[in-house]
Formats: structure tokens, C-alpha cells, sequence
């Protein structure tokens, strides 16, 4: 039977076919829709952990106990797992292991554009790279018997074109699910200094195992056309080059690490010109450099952003194609806060009130965009509270004029012990942490403070407030965002007292609960257009001719408006 | 047959990914090869939305390049202007003449740009305009839009209109098949009186 799956749902029937048993991931965009899928198959236990380390380490628990297990996250997520995963390559595997890495070329939801390929080589993994749905799922099974066969964890590197692309694969029926049985091994699973060198050493005999095994498998090939033109090429930039370069041979390279020396020299002995095309960093270039190679990649190509057919056609080919003259002062259409978003008026408070805000990763990273205009930083998940207090340390004089803003599912990644820390080291810091009960950026995932699993069966929620003042925060207060007049003098009293506080600012995303008010509409006869409320950056209020109006498709009624207008110019209609 | 490639451009919210699955299922029912491509995360929050399909004998990239399409689906206009240039020559673009505010024009940091409509038919071969809020409307719910567009894209396209209406069977759940089967007729009848015109 044939689907059309995108590369996710490719690499969710991949672990269903090939045997997993565990699966772990904490959401991330363009990786989330991989465990949200393995969901999907009552087989495998599924799971969302708290964070990538965490996920990393439940996925090496589950494989040294004997079960095949996926775990998956974004290219970011890969620097927190890091160090389990570094170190899980001397110990190897059991159960075989395969991590998912899904990469952001172009950054269409990421806050930078590192190329995991590196950590391949950096943690000396074998790695794989589909260049299609199909390729994903087979990878996978591919993948987890490599695994097995070598005795180590297997990065499967796809990006967001492979992720989020949906290509047709030809479903099979799944292996039969076995778990191996568990035998202690100290030497194996025990990392202390005295074994860890002895793996050392095996590990650099199992690199050049896994090198011949490059050589001579059939997912590294060479597909020969016209023999002027050699590019060596691997995962979206394989169907790019196919694509704008038809005539050309191509050496396609699904397994990516180590590479196979012997069949690039063969290739590059036989082709005019060898090109290397490849999304962002030079990776397979300054291999094949370092081979001594004459090669042209990254000189031609653009190393920024994502590739493209045009980009290959227009610097390998000479050809420039039609392409359309771009229409002149098009206005951006930015994603923005939905109406009634619980987060809007806190922003609009911060700005208020003018206080230095360390931000976090989420929906609520928009809160720093105009009108609302109300983030000083955002770097990384669980940033903001080490931040602030770095920004105390450095300027004791902000301390009072300082707060971090972080939502529940970041706080819960990775928030927790930069607390603790404000604590330990005697911070003042006000942080906000901003509970809409779920992980909303990547589509509504649940998380250890939800009360819910992933497949959304019930189980204990974590109590931050409890957790809060358990970690020594004594001024832990939460309050509904809607209160504006009490969460602005909660913000001012909190900000000035002289000890850390948390005010947890708790309502459920208005995707998640719905509200049930009446919509608002504007007196015009009041309204003098002040455009205070253009201040809150609601979608469904727009100003013109000097008066305010209200949207009322767009509207659901949260009212937030009527609390800004200090002329009672916003009224609800009747129900 | 050529691969042939659709751009279907909108505003988060509008319903692009159901019009993206019926034509893909319409192609795989052709025998085609399907590609796909759109890219996730900040749908819901209202930003700009594009969904790349491309079918064909045999399809490579995912993604429609620039100057390639041979149909654009806008759901709002200033959306058909911001991916015009996508269009190949001779192509055709689809446009559902709705406005839809983007926040720099709410908060005025830019004018929507006036006489959309004009500029479209200035720069490509063939503009299809149709009221498809309205039509949706008509049919009973304004959620149709997407399959009224699906329906004037069919127009154009050179595929039968029994397979897009199986296709439709297949794709939308039952309890909103009816007003589908009627909002794709809408926009069929739609598409070919602004043809004529």
C-alpha cells in the first residue's frame, strides 16, 4: 500500500515497522510531528520528556535494557541532549538506537541554523541522511540494524524540507517487537575513566569498521550521466541537484558518517569537474578537500539559508531561468499573538511599566515584536532566568527594574535550575512565568505540568508553585494575566522587593479553552483615538479615520482592550 | 506529462493544508508522482502560509522555485501579491478577493497596498478573480473557502471534475462532505464565469 506521508510521519512508520518499542522526545519544530505520530501506534510507548537530555537518556536506558528505541528532536535540542549522547557512543548499545535530528536550514522556526552533520563526526556516530519520506521510513530501519550490527547509537540527520515535505512511501506490514534480555556489563555500561579508555580505543576500531561499511553499502551510490559534471551530494540538496542538473553524474550519499574515501576518489577520478552540493556548512566539501580532491562547493554555493533548484541551477549550470519580478512594498505579514492570547497583556504591562526583560522560547517570543515591543534578550530555552540574574550581577542597580519571562513547558525544560540558581546566589529576580498549560508554539503538546500524557491519558501534573516556593522562592504568587490592575501592582511590588519572587501568570492557551464572552464593539462617540489600544496589538482591532474598530470575526472577547481604553469607549455586546 | 506545479498562499488559519490534501489525493489518483512542502510552526498564529505541491511522472524537489508555477491559489490577495512572482510565464493565478489585515498594516507601519487586483493582472497572463468568502457563504459556512478556490483551480486545470469530487469523498469527513461537494461546485461554476467574462 502507498501514502503520501510527510518525512515525519515517514520516520513514526519506520519505528512502527522496524521494531521500536520506546520512543522519546521533547517537541520542536521541525521535529515534532515525528513522536506526535509514533503516538499514533499503541505498540511503541511513546512518550515527551521534559527536556532532549532527558529523552536522550530514557532512549539509552530503554536501549541498554534490550528494546530498540527512537528519539527525536530539533538541531538544538541535540546541544542539550550532547552529553549523554557523547559519551552513550563508548558504551554502545543494546537494543539498537536511533536519533533524530531535524535541522532548520533557513530558520523557519529556529533561532539559529547549526549544521548537526558535525556532530556526527564530533561524537563519531554513524549517520544517516534521507532525501525523501521514503528514505526516512527505510533509514530508520536501516539505521536501528546498524545500531545492532555496530554496537553504537545512529544519528539520522533529515532537515525541514524532509520533515515537512510529504512524498509517497510504500507501507509495509511491522518485524516482529522484541525486547533483548539485559546482562550486566560493567565494563560496557559503566563509564568510569579505567573503562571508558578501553572503549576509547574501540571505538576508533569500530570507526574503521563502519568505514568499510560506507564503501559498500548500497545507499551510498553513483548515479553516472554525463561524466563533464560530478556532484557529490546528500538529503534535499540530492533532489535539487536531480532537479536542476538532470544531465550531470551524482554521487549520492545516504550514510553520511564516516564517508566512504575509496568511492569518492572513484567518483572524482572519473567526472571533469566534482562539485560538492550541500545545505550550509561545508561538510562533505572539506572532506573531500581534505582528501587532496580539487572540488568546488561552498565557492559557488550559498553556505546561508536553504539551497535551491534555482541556486544550483543558476551557479553550477550557468542557466537563469525566468523568475518573475517580485512585487515592490509588499507589507510582511508576521505571525502575531492570537486574539485573546493570555500573553498579550502581560507584554503590554512590561512595556508599561519599561522593565528589562530576559526572554524564553515560545509563542510568547513575539511579545518582543511591535506594538507589544517587550524582550531585551532570547538566546536559548530556560535563558531568561540566568539572565536576569546576570544582568543583576552585572548592574546591580536593574535588579529593581529587571524581570525574566518564561512559559510553563520552557520553564519545565530547562527553567527550573536557573531558580535555583537565582536563589543559591542570592538574586533578587522577578520572573514571570507565563502558564497557558501546554506547549502551544509547536501545536499544543502536553507536558509534566499538563496532568497529561502524550497520548493524553491522565497522570500526575507537576504543581509549580509548589515547586517554586519548594526551591526557596518565599514570594510565589499566581494570578489570572486578565487581572491587569492586580497583576501591575503585583509586577511593580514584586520587582522592587529585595529577594527573588515568581508570579505565575496562569490561563489556558485560548486555542486549548475557548472563551465564552461576549465579543466587544467601540462607541464611536466615546472613542476620541488615542490609539491606546493599538498598543495591545490585538488582530481584531484596527484604527482609521481616527476611531478604533473591532473585528468581530475575529474578536473572542477577552477584553483586554476595554481594559487599556481609558475613555470606556470598548463595550460587549449583548448576549 | 510535464510535472506541473501549484503554489497555494494564504494567511495561517485559512484551510490551505485540506485544499493542499484533496489536490494531492487528485494526483495520486492520476497515477502521478506527488510532492509536498510546507513548513509547520507558526500556522495558527495568523502569519503568511505557502504550501508547495508539484506532480508529475516523476518529481524531484518539493518546492516550487520562483518563476515555475503553473498555478497560484491565493486565499487573500495581498498574499497573491507577495508570491506573484512565483508564476511562470503564461501561468495562471486563482485569487480570492478578500482583505485580510497583516499587523504592520493594523498598526500602520505600511498601507495595504491599493489596486492588488490591477498590479496581478499588469504582471501575469491570466488572473482568475473570485468572491470566494462569499461563495462560502452561500454554500453555508465560511470555513468552505478553500475548497470554492479548489474548485476554481479545477476549472483551470487539466484533470476531470468527477476525480476531484471522488477525491473530496475521500479527504473531508462526512458530516461536512455535502457543503464540500457544494463549495467546490460553487467555485467551479465560480472560476469559469469570470473566465468568460
Amino acid at each position: 500500500m502507498k501514502a503520501l506521508l510527510t518525512g515525519n510521519e515517514a520516520i513514526a512508520r519506520g519505528a512502527y515497522e522496524y521494531g521500536v518499542t520506546v520512543a522519546a522526545a521533547y517537541p520542536g519544530t521541525p521535529s515534532t510531528e515525528i513522536l506526535e505520530n509514533v503516538g499514533c501506534y499503541s505498540e511503541i510507548k511513546a512518550q515527551w520528556s521534559p527536556n532532549e537530555k532527558v529523552a536522550m537518556e530514557v532512549a539509552v536506558g530503554s536501549s541498554i535494557a534490550g528494546a530498540r528505541t527512537l528519539v527525536a528532536m530539533k538541531h538544538v535540542g541535540v546541544n542539550v541532549a550532547a552529553d549523554p549522547l557523547f559519551t552513550f557512543v563508548y558504551a554502545g548499545v543494546n537494543g539498537g538506537l536511533v536519533l533524530v535530528s531535524a535541522d532548520d536550514p533557513g530558520m523557519h522556526s529556529s533561532q539559529n541554523e547549526q549544521d548537526n552533520r558535525n556532530y556526527a563526526k564530533f561524537a563519531k556516530t554513524p549517520m544517516l541522511e534521507p532525501s525523501d519520506s521514503q528514505e526516512a521510513k527505510d533509514y530508520v530501519g536501516l539505521g536501528l540494524s546498524i545500531s545492532e550490527q555496530f554496537d553504537v547509537p545512529v544519528l539520522l540527520r533529515v532537515t525541514t524540507r524532509i520533515s515537512h515535505s510529504k512524498t509517497i512511501v510504500e507501507l509495509n506490514d511491522p518485524e516482529p517487537r522484541t525486547v533483548k534480555p539485559y546482562a550486566k556489563d560493567i565494563k560496557k555500561y559503566v563509564m568510569m575513566p579505567a573503562f571508558a579508555r578501553q572503549k576509547r580505543i574501540q571505538l576508533e576500531e569500530r570507526f574503521a569498521r563502519l568505514k568499510e561499511y560506507s564503501e559498500n553499502t548500497p545507499v551510498n551510490r553513483i548515479e553516472w550521466g554525463d561524466k563533464r559534471m560530478g556532484v557529490i551530494t546528500s538529503g534535499i540538496a540530492y533532489q535539487y541537484v536531480r532537479e536542476a542538473l538532470p544531465q550531470a553524474s551524482i554521487l549520492k550519499l545516504g550514510f553520511t558518517w564516516p564517508l566512504p574515501d575509496k568511492l569518492i576518489r572513484e567518483f572524482a577520478a572519473e567526472v571533469e569537474t566534482l562539485y560538492v552540493s550541500e545545505e550550509n556548512e561545508p561538510y562533505l566539501e572539506e572532506h573531500v578537500k581534505a582528501l587532496g580532491l580539487p572540488v568546488v562547493g561552498k565557492d559557488i554555493l550559498p553556505i546561508v539559508g536553504e539551497l535551491s533548484v534555482r541556486a544550483i541551477a543558476r551557479a553550477m549550470n550557468g542557466s537563469d531561468v525566468f523568475a518573475g519580478t517580485r512585487a515592490a512594498n509588499v507589507p510582511v505579514r508576521p505571525p502575531v499573538l492570537c486574539p485573546g492570547c493570555p500573553h498579550r497583556p502581560v507584554f503590554f504591562l512590561l512595556n508599561q511599566l519599561k522593565l528589562f526583560v530576559t526572554g524564553d522560547i515560545g509563542c510568547y517570543t513575539l511579545g518582543a515584536l511591535p506594538p507589544l515591543d517587550a524582550m531585551d534578550t532570547c538566546i536559548c530555552m530556560g535563558a531568561s532566568l540566568p539572565m536576569a540574574l546576570g544582568f543583576e550581577k552585572a548592574h546591580p542597580e536593574l535588579a529593581e527594574k529587571t524581570v525574566a519571562v518564561i512559559g510553563d513547558s520552557t520553564f519545565v525544560h530547562s527553567g527550573i535550575t536557573g531558580l535555583i540558581d537565582i536563589v543559591y546566589n542570592c538574586g533578587t529576580s522577578t520572573v514571570l512565568i507565563l502558564d497557558n498549560s501546554t506547549t502551544a508554539m509547536t501545536g499544543h503538546q502536553e507536558h509534566p505540568g499538563t496532568g497529561k500524557t502524550l497520548r493524553r491519558e491522565p497522570t500526575a501534573a507537576l504543581d509549580i508553585e509548589a515547586l517554586c516556593k519548594a526551591v526557596g522562592v518565599k514570594r510565589t504568587f499566581v494570578i489570572d494575566p486578565f487581572d491587569m490592575e492586580g497583576l501591575k501592582t503585583l509586577i511593580k511590588r514584586e520587582v522592587a522587593a529585595r529577594e527573588p519572587s515568581v508570579i505565575i501568570a496562569k490561563r489556558p492557551c485560548v486555542l486549548i479553552v475557548k472563551l465564552d464572552e461576549p465579543l466587544l464593539y467601540i462607541d464611536h462617540e466615546k472613542c476620541v483615538g488615542c490609539k491606546m489600544c493599538m498598543r495591545i496589538g490585538c488582530p481584531a482591532i484596527s484604527h482609521a479615520n481616527k476611531k478604533s474598530t473591532v473585528n468581530a470575526a475575529l474578536c473572542v472577547g477577552c477584553g483586554v482592550c476595554a481594559q487599556v481604553c481609558k475613555f470606556n469607549a470598548f463595550l460587549r455586546e449583548a448576549r | 506529462m510535464r510535472t506541473q506545479s501549484i503554489l497555494l498562499v494564504g494567511v495561517g488559519g485559512q484551510g490551505t493544508i485540506l485544499a493542499s490534501k484533496i489536490l494531492a489525493e487528485v494526483a495520486m489518483m492520476q497515477g502521478l508522482d506527488v510532492k509536498m512542502s510546507e513548513v509547520h510552526g507558526m500556522a495558527q498564529r495568523g502569519g503568511s502560509v505557502v504550501t508547495h505541491v508539484r506532480m508529475g511522472e516523476k518529481v524531484n524537489s518539493p518546492l516550487v522555485e520562483e518563476g515555475e508555477a503553473d498555478f497560484i491559489v491565493a486565499f487573500e490577495k495581498l498574499e497573491a501579491l507577495r508570491w506573484a512572482h512565483f508564476l511562470r510565464e503564461g501561468g495562471s493565478i486563482v485569487v480570492n478577493d478578500q482583505r485580510i489585515d497583516p499587523m504592520t498594516v493594523i498598526t500602520g507601519q505600511a498601507p495595504y497596498p491599493p489596486e492588488i487586483l490591477e498590479t496581478l493582472q499588469a504582471g501575469a497572463e491570466e488572473v482568475v478573480v473570485i468572491d470566494a468568502l462569499q461563495l462560502a457563504r452561500e454554500v453555508g459556512s465560511i470555513k468552505a473557502v478553500n475548497v470554492v478556490l479548489l474548485g476554481a483551480l479545477a476549472q483551470k486545470m487539466q484533470i476531470e471534475k468527477s476525480q476531484w469530487l471522488e477525491a473530496i469523498r475521500r479527504i473531508v469527513p462526512a458530516k461536512a462532505l455535502e457543503l464540500n461537494l457544494q463549495a467546490f461546485e460553487s467555485g467551479y461554476l465560480g472560476a469559469e464565469a469570470a473566465l468568460s467574462e
